[in-house]
């Protein structure tokens, strides 16, 4: 009886997050993501390894989504229907409504890109076809033994932590989650469970975040300072998420400070997405869940759709542009232009991963490489928001020692913030603690209880209670100490061919004849 | 962290209530109401309210409409009626402030005793702040999410419409059986307050406040579908979606030794409604089956060779499509139909008041509504007055999770999962709290389409409209199947408009239900004793026991033995001793003995009391 854990992504990086664990012989993918920094065949987990033949059916129990980012779904299409997965597939409501608007942007960005496009829009709609949508806590039997449910994990709308078992040994993967509410989301929860296992993300294992507020101030400062002074301000983020996020708080503001400048969204795309979040409110934190009735949070006021046209218009403007990260599209086609301009503004929400213009930014070079022709004089200000929905050191920490798991496997995140993490659990908590890296399997025994049938005499003989009285004679004041201390005793008993039985002693004599009373 | 429970000796016990009182099935709006006793705990399934049997007491009446035209109208009854009629005037009816008829035997069990309540639907959840504003009240009472959000939102409707009868009737508390003598009572209204046996004098209350409706829903702890929750360590509680109505739930509980399932009313596929997930009910222990909304009351002696004839127990799923054949395009043709007839009236002049509680229903309804009153080219205003009917219409739009698949489709292709959200938007829909809102009054126009609360006749915005359109021939009324209509309509006599009686799917067709009860393959079936003729020939596959209603029935012991799980590290210490001549090897075991989510375990003594 063993856990048996391969990861395939997301081994000491962030990125095209993937990790296929067997659990008693139950075989289940977590994630399946792509890579954004690569565009070669390191973008894509190597399924290989899972089946040499491409069995992937037999090879594999079922897929779990925990998310819509693309370094957690990127993959899917691709496993799907290109590589032939046909098995059951497991995500949220919100995953399965909103990973179509994700992976069809990036598509897009591909074909945008000139390279060539891995999987169609038609491939998109297909895939997710196969997706059994889950809600938080339903409890899933995906088959006879493997037994699914998903938790709430706040990182964005619909992620989810999973908790898988199957007969006595039990595991937790969290793909990505925020141990702090934030304006629309509520915070990660899970029950106290048993486990062997938990795989958590660790993106953020060396640092310990400050209050949000200080942040969601300094970047409404920035803004309204820039917008004050005429400039232009471009937030790169994805369609989901970020972009909700970002825009109640914005609304909010213009709402109080009586603002008229526009915020505008890049695409009919995020349009289509607020739409998505207002169904789904129920997704989303207590508070903005409450607002269904009076007004829907995400009926957002001073919103409006962006034309090209308005690149070179005069005056302040918010954008909201998507691919996040700079990556590639629109949001860098508006960053050409804007970057130049010292009155403008970029704000940087979250993390980039490497390889993406966003990532080059923060190294405060003035001068970046767009791509191989372009170089870009980039003077606008940037403002970096560390308005990320992961988790923090503190937060990781406290989850594993909530859960206090018999192992942990660090995944999604950089190794020195992994070596921190392995140090902390290892000597605080005194959980074992791996890191594998991308394609290392890593494996340990698991929980077994020896099953044994218990007859009605003996657990009544065990039930009742089992009182002792101490007093402290030294003092002579101090109160009785009652005790109760319920030690079982009984007789186990195996017979050839038959399930091992325990017996209240008297039955035992019962069984084996007089002859043996003295046992 | 482990809870350490006493586990009483595992029998069950059935202490079963069924209403009969005034509705011929308890149907839709009358769910049962049973108390089991498993594993040492009193669960209560259900806490409706007879809302039925509110028919007794006058409507306010507003004085415009009276003696209008009084006489025009010539009595249409036969004269074989006429003396039922004249039982039946207004003037016999209660003129109080209504009580409400709670559960006839549940005031007479000590509320403290139970342990956990488990409500199926909105309408099970009724007459709940009753008990739970009782003294000593101290139960888990688990709903779904969605039924609590329902159920709040029709007992808060409730409260502000009895606020009407306060108001008229002026704050002086009377018992309702010192203003009327009801020994006076014609026939038929005796009946409903004195039940059938003359018993049930004792379940009538005046209702509850607003307060004591919000004390009720802090002690209600709400649950996902298939969530799995567990009690006292011991029991494992699971709803599953019934798909009578958004939310609605069947219940699987699973104890150490055995499981039960309790079906409520379902239907397989519905308009709305998530599908009932009968899977999950599959081979249990017990199987405690209620629902007999279809119930016609006739003894119709089961026709051997109908059911007995199917396939025996295969769970592949074209078994399981074969017991939904086209409930739901017949539900969709019933619907069409109101319409229609609703469109016949509008475009006589007359009006149409539909005064339905079916949540679902009303959904489509005014879905199909659009459609209606789009392809005849007429226009009517659709009004919807009640009020909680904002909030209520706001919610239905959040909660695609609950819904069925083809509403599920709609929300991943990025269309509205209901239309009225649209319709509303587009001014072809008009929400308002009450009848005097002023803004109704401003925009006000006949003919016009209305729902409104409530189905009994005697509440809400429905009496005042009924009492300005009862006479008009070519307004129409649609009524649910299940109330006594007659009754009912007693105080707007004579009655001119048209009254379109319609029943809709309420639970599992009758003649389905032995094939799927064969199907779910429980090791024993508990039935209500007047299906006995019905279900006799059941036995011979699946062994059945009938409870009566208000008596207890005891069930026989489970022979599964308790499963117990040893810890590796305390197996491995053990000595085993092979017998001599015997194939019997033994070995004496000591450990600590713990239950945790319904599973017992042993592990070795020295381990850390955490």
């Amino acid at each position: 009886m063993a856990i048996e854990c391969l990861v395939l992504g997301a081994g000491q990086e962030v990125g095209k997050s993937c990790v296929v664990v067997t659990i008693n012989g139950k075989r289940i993918m977590f994630d399946c993501g792509m890579h954004m920094g690569y565009v070669d065949h390191r973008r894509y987990p190597d399924f290989s390894l899972i089946s040499k033949s491409g069995d992937f059916d037999n090879a594999l129990s079922c897929v779990i989504i925990t998310h819509f980012h693309l370094d957690h779904i990127g993959a899917l299409p691709y496993f799907t229907e290109v590589c032939g997965y046909n098995g059951p597939i497991y995500m949220t409501y919100p995953t399965k409504a909103l990973a179509p608007l994700m992976l069809d942007d990036y598509r897009k960005v591909m074909v945008g890109r000139g390279e060539e496009q891995q999987f169609t829009n038609e491939n998109i709609l297909n895939c997710l076809k196969k997706v059994t949508a889950i809600d938080i806590k339903q409890t899933v039997q995906v088959d006879k033994d493997l037994q699914i449910r998903a938790y709430y994990a706040g990182h964005v709308l619909g992620a989810a932590m999973i908790y898988a078992s199957v007969g006595d040994a039990a595991m937790v993967y969290t793909g990505d989650y925020n141990m702090t509410p934030d304006r629309h989301l509520g915070a990660a929860q899970i029950d106290r469970l048993h486990l062997d296992l938990v795989i958590t993300e660790s993106t953020y294992g060396k640092t310990i975040r400050d209050s949000k507020y200080a942040r969601e101030r300094e970047f409404l400062k920035a803004v309204h300072t820039c917008v004050a002074n005429g400039g232009k301000v471009l937030i790169p983020t994805f369609a989901l998420g970020r972009a909700q996020e970002l825009c109640i708080l914005l609304d909010d503001y213009w709402e109080r400070m009586n603002l008229k400048v526009p915020i505008y969204f890049s695409s009919g795309l995020t349009i289509q997405a607020n739409l998505y979040y207002k169904v789904l409110i129920s997704w989303t934190s207590q508070k903005v869940k409450d607002t269904y009735a009076t007004r829907n949070a995400f009926n957002f006021k001073n919103v409006q759709s962006f034309e090209r046209s308005l690149i070179h218009a005069p005056g302040p403007c918010v954008l909201f542009a998507t691919p996040g990260m700079l990556s590639g599209g629109f949001s860098l086609e508006v960053f050409k232009h804007w970057a130049p301009c010292e009155s403008n503004l970029i704000t940087l929400p979250g993390y980039c991963v490497a390889g993406t213009v966003g990532h080059k930014l923060s190294d405060k070079t003035t001068k970046v490489d767009v791509d191989k022709d372009t170089q870009i004089d980039v003077r606008c200000k940037i403002h970096r928001l560390s308005f990320s929905p992961h988790t923090d050191e503190k937060g990781i920490m406290d989850l594993v020692k909530f859960l206090s798991p018999k192992n942990v496997i660090l995944v999604h995140g950089e190794i020195k913030n992994m070596v921190n993490l392995k140090g902390r659990m290892e000597s605080e908590l005194g959980i074992q603690c791996y890191y594998p890296s991308n394609n290392e399997t890593v494996s340990f025994p698991t929980t077994h209880f020896v099953k044994a049938d218990a007859s009605a005499a003996f657990i009544r003989s065990t039930l009742t209670p089992n009182f002792k009285f101490l007093k402290d004679e030294a003092a002579e004041m101090a109160p009785v100490q009652v005790l109760d201390e319920r030690v079982t005793q009984g007789i186990l008993t195996m017979e050839k061919g038959q399930k091992v039985k325990i017996l209240h002693q008297d039955e035992l004599l019962a069984t084996v004849g007089t002859e043996q009373a003295e046992i | 962290m482990y809870i350490h429970v006493f586990i009483s000796i595992d029998t069950v016990f059935f202490f079963i209530y069924m209403q009969t009182s005034l509705s011929r099935t308890g149907g839709y709006n009358l769910p049962p109401c049973h108390i089991v006793n498993f594993c040492g705990f009193h669960i209560l399934f259900d806490c409706p309210l007879d809302l039925s049997a509110l028919t007794i007491f006058s409507p306010l009446s507003t004085g415009l409409y009276e003696n209008v035209d009084e006489q025009t109208f010539a009595c249409s009854t036969s004269n074989l009626h006429s003396e039922i009629k004249k039982l039946l005037d207004r003037t016999n009816l209660i003129s109080a402030e209504p009580y409400y008829k709670t559960v006839e035997t549940l005031h007479l069990w000590n509320v403290s005793l139970i342990d956990v309540v488990l409500i199926s639907s909105p309408m099970g959840m009724l007459g709940l702040p009753f008990l739970t504003r009782a003294k000593g009240f101290s139960a888990k009472v688990y709903a779904t999410e969605v039924t609590a959000k329902l159920g709040q939102l029709m007992m808060e409707d409730l409260v502000a419409m009895h606020m009407e009868f306060k108001q008229f009737y002026g704050p002086k508390e009377t018992s309702l059986f010192q203003l009327c003598k009801w020994e006076a009572l014609p026939p038929t209204l005796k009946e409903v307050v004195l039940g059938k046996d003359g018993t049930e004098l004792g379940s009538w209350s005046p209702l509850y406040s607003a307060a004591d409706v919000k004390d009720c829903l802090q002690k209600v702890q709400s649950l996902k579908y298939a969530e799995e929750v567990c009690y006292n360590g011991t029991l494992i509680i699971k709803a599953l979606s019934s798909g009578l109505e958004i939310g609605s739930c069947n219940w699987n509980l699973k104890g150490p030794k055995r499981n039960i399932s309790y079906i409520s009313s379902s239907v397989f596929s519905s308009g709305t409604a998530m599908d009932c997930d009968f899977h999950a009910l599959l081979g249990s222990d017990v199987l405690i089956y209620s629902d007999f909304a279809s119930w016609n009351g006739a003894t119709c002696v089961e026709d051997e060779n109908s059911w007995s004839s199917i396939v025996p127990v295969v769970t592949d799923t074209c078994m399981w499509e074969s017991l939904n054949f086209d409930e739901s395009s017949e539900e969709m043709e019933k619907l069409n139909f109101i319409c229609s007839c609703s469109i016949d009236s509008v475009e006589a002049g007359g009006s149409v008041l539909i005064p339905m509680g079916r949540i679902g229903i009303i959904l489509q309804l005014l879905e199909l509504f659009a459609l209606h009153i789009e392809s005849s080219g007429i226009k009517v205003p659709i009004f919807i007055i009640s009020s909680v009917a904002e909030e209520l219409l706001a919610y239905t739009t959040i909660l695609p999770e609950w819904l069925c698949k083809e509403r599920q489709e709609k929300l991943y292709s990025g269309k509205p999962v209901f239309a009225h959200e649209e319709l509303i938007k587009e001014k072809k829909i008009h929400v308002f709290p009450t009848l005097h809102s002023h803004e109704l009054l401003m925009m006000w126009q006949e003919p016009c389409i209305v729902f409104c609360p409530h189905w009994s006749l005697r509440l809400g915005p429905a009496v005042h409209l009924l009492q300005r359109w009862h006479g008009d021939p070519n307004a129409l009324l649609v009524l649910e199947e299940g109330v006594d209509t007659d009754l009912a309509l007693s105080p707007f006599k004579p009655i001119a408009m048209k009254v379109l009686e319609c029943s809709f799917v309420s639970g599992i067709k009758l003649e389905k239900v032995p094939q799927l009860l064969k199907m779910l393959q429980p090791k024993l079936i508990l039935l209500p004793d007047y299906t006995k003729a019905y279900f006799n020939s059941l036995k011979e596959s699946v062994p059945c026991l009938f409870f009566t209603e208000n008596e207890t029935l005891d069930m026989p012991n489970s022979k599964n033995l308790l499963e117990l799980n040893i810890a590796t590290d305390l197996a491995s210490q053990l000595t085993l001793t092979k017998l001599k001549s015997e194939e019997l090897t033994i070995s004496r075991l000591k450990g600590n003995l713990f239950v945790d989510q319904g599973k017992h375990y042993l592990v070795a003594e020295n381990t850390d009391d955490d």
